[in-house]
């Protein structure tokens, strides 16, 4: 079996050194996949992300991540960026009152190889509109927009693993589908997605494997067929199955889950 | 239209024919100033381009890197007692000039630590604390500020036949262009982009790989090595300093001139150090004015022109070019 590109093993999270956001959290995503993390809110899915990108203070508590078998907890998060770890928050980090093409201009930052026009080819390959914005401020472009200009600003960091955190968040049901078929072409190009989304159905759909994260613990994991094959996450990440679940709320499924 | 179609373009600082004439015009007249205006005038001009170093160094900290500083005072002063100092113990010019703006950097530094943990008003009050207690240091520390009779800083002996006023003039106007290239130069470079990035949104700048200690910390020496280098010119135009000419107004007043001239914005910053040097001299009479005029036009300012003084400059630019359609 090949190592995985990243490995998290049994990491903890603390909050204000008392309240446990991840509790023993172990993930492990190889190479080329495209794996995501489900989970309500508060399970400690962003948490996840921002511990692995290393912005939270002498954090994780316990526990190790590795990167392409090297160790980088602890670690500064230019540091961990600059191994190819890109990490796209919820937010989507845009620089707001910067224009587009300072935006993907603050991508290059720090390249100094050759492929940067072939990069921006890609980028405006695949989401032409940034091309037709340059001159147009991050902050005036629609949620679709800014997601895309977070998404090509990303890959202009030539990424080996791209960090996306919610990436349909707030966007229309088809502008959301636009964005996980960029996702998609990303894929194809072999960067590995660690993928934070509680869209369920997009995001299983898109990814080869996902895990599910509740109270800070992985309560399930699996390739994404087994995982909407599930009863319970057909029941309450999917909203199909037994019928009573939509009526009578996540009360009632948190006594009769199987996790 | 003028589009911007290559890189090394965007970089020139006169893009057009017409933008090179009219800076070999202002060259020019900056070259013609001291020969045709009364000395009085000349006198005013040296000190409008000794204050446009130090604004510009405060717009590189407040407007291009975000970090709100009210600790330019105890720069000023620092790179003032320092120029001093070094001068009496018979240090040429120039070399004094870097070694104060270099010892104003280290203490930029040292204030630019608490930076990494504190933002916004918090870090505004850190700086504050900082000039004030460079103050009370200075006036209380007889052997650094030479006590109450100050330090007498050696003229400049005039070259090239010109008299004291004009060199004066000459030398400061050749450090402002200096520190004007200096500056375009840094906000187009990758150092000028992180600071940029910083300012914008500090986790976005982390994941793409800036490093915060860094750039934070080099946006803090880079502002107080150009505000110690105006203290240094300031102590050598007046000739004589003392510790109470470095208060909290000059702080406030540096702080205003940046948001008047525009924050972000290099030729701003001489506007800005024009504005605030030029209004008490027009309401010289009436010296009770000046607060109010400053006020008011703060005001005026951030509700119709958040751009500043350059704003305005950039309006009616674009009216001509757009001339006779609006």
């Amino acid at each position: 079996m090949t190592t995985p590109l990243l490995r998290v093993s049994t990491i903890e999270t603390l909050y204000v050194d008392r309240i446990y956001a991840l509790f023993g959290v172990s993930l492990e995503v190889r190479e080329g996949e495209i794996f995501t993390v489900l989970g309500p809110n508060g399970a400690g899915k962003t948490t996840l992300l921002r511990t692995i990108a290393g912005l939270l203070k002498d954090q994780p508590k316990k526990g190790q991540i590795f990167f392409d078998g090297r160790r980088i907890d602890g670690r500064p998060p230019e540091a961990i960026a600059r191994l190819g770890v890109v990490y796209v928050p919820e937010d989507r980090g845009l620089f707001r009152e910067l224009t587009v093409a300072e935006n993907l201009e603050l991508g290059l930052w720090g390249r100094r190889d050759d492929g940067v026009a072939q990069d921006l080819d890609f980028v405006h390959g695949m989401f032409p509109i940034l091309r037709e914005r340059a001159g147009q401020q991050a902050e005036t472009l629609s949620g679709g927009e800014q997601q895309m200009l977070a998404l090509g600003r990303a890959m202009l960091r030539r990424p080996r693993l791209l960090m996306l955190d919610e990436p349909s968040l707030g966007l229309a049901p088809r502008i959301a589908k636009s964005v996980y078929e960029a996702l998609a072409t990303i894929g194809r190009t072999g960067t590995t997605i660690l993928l934070v989304e509680q869209n369920a159905r997009l995001a299983l759909q898109a990814a080869h494997r996902g895990a599910i994260l509740e109270a800070g613990r992985v309560v399930l994991e699996g390739t994404s067929e087994e995982l909407m094959g599930n009863e319970d996450v057909r029941d309450v990440y999917l909203g199909v199955g037994a019928a009573e679940m939509a009526t009578r709320g996540w009360r009632l499924y948190r006594k009769r889950r199987r996790w | 239209m003028d589009l911007v179609e290559s890189y090394r373009q965007d970089l020139a600082l006169a893009r057009t024919p017409v933008t090179r004439a009219l800076l070999a015009a202002l060259l020019v007249a900056l070259a013609m100033f001291p020969w045709v205006a009364a000395e009085h005038f000349v006198f005013l001009a040296t000190l409008v381009a000794l204050y446009s170093i130090g604004v510009m160094g405060q717009n590189i900290l407040i407007g291009y890197t975000g970090q709100i500083s009210f600790g330019q005072a105890g720069f000023l002063a620092i790179g003032a007692f320092a120029f001093g100092h070094l001068r009496i113990w018979g240090a040429p010019f120039l070399v004094a000039l870097v070694a104060a703006g270099g010892v104003a950097a280290l203490a930029g530094v040292v204030v630019g630590f608490p930076s990494l943990r504190l933002k916004g008003p918090y870090l505004a009050i850190a700086t504050l604390g900082f000039g004030v207690a460079v103050y009370q240091i200075f006036v209380n520390w007889e052997v650094l500020s030479g006590g109450r009779s100050g330090l007498a800083i050696t003229k400049l002996s005039p070259m090239f036949g010109l008299s004291g006023r004009r060199y004066e003039y000459y030398l400061y106007v050749l450090l402002l262009v200096g520190f004007t290239l200096a500056t375009y130069n840094l906000i187009s470079s990758y150092v000028g982009r992180a600071f940029a990035a910083i300012r914008d949104s500090d986790i976005a700048a982390e994941v793409n790989g800036v490093n915060l200690t860094r750039y934070k910390l080099l946006a803090f020496a880079i502002s107080s090595f150009y505000t110690g280098v105006h203290g240094a010119l300031y102590a050598q135009v007046l000739g004589h300093i003392e510790p109470q000419i470095f208060n909290i107004a000059e702080a406030i007043t540096l702080f205003v001139a940046v948001i008047i001239g525009g924050v972000a914005s290099v030729e701003g910053s001489i506007l800005g150090a024009a504005f605030v040097l030029l209004v008490p001299k027009v309401f010289a009479d009436f010296r009770e004015m000046v607060p109010i005029v400053y006020g008011v036009t703060i005001l005026i300012v951030l509700i119709f022109e958040p751009l500043g003084l350059y704003g305005r400059w950039l309006k009616a630019r674009l009216y001509f070019q757009l001339w006779p359609f609006r």
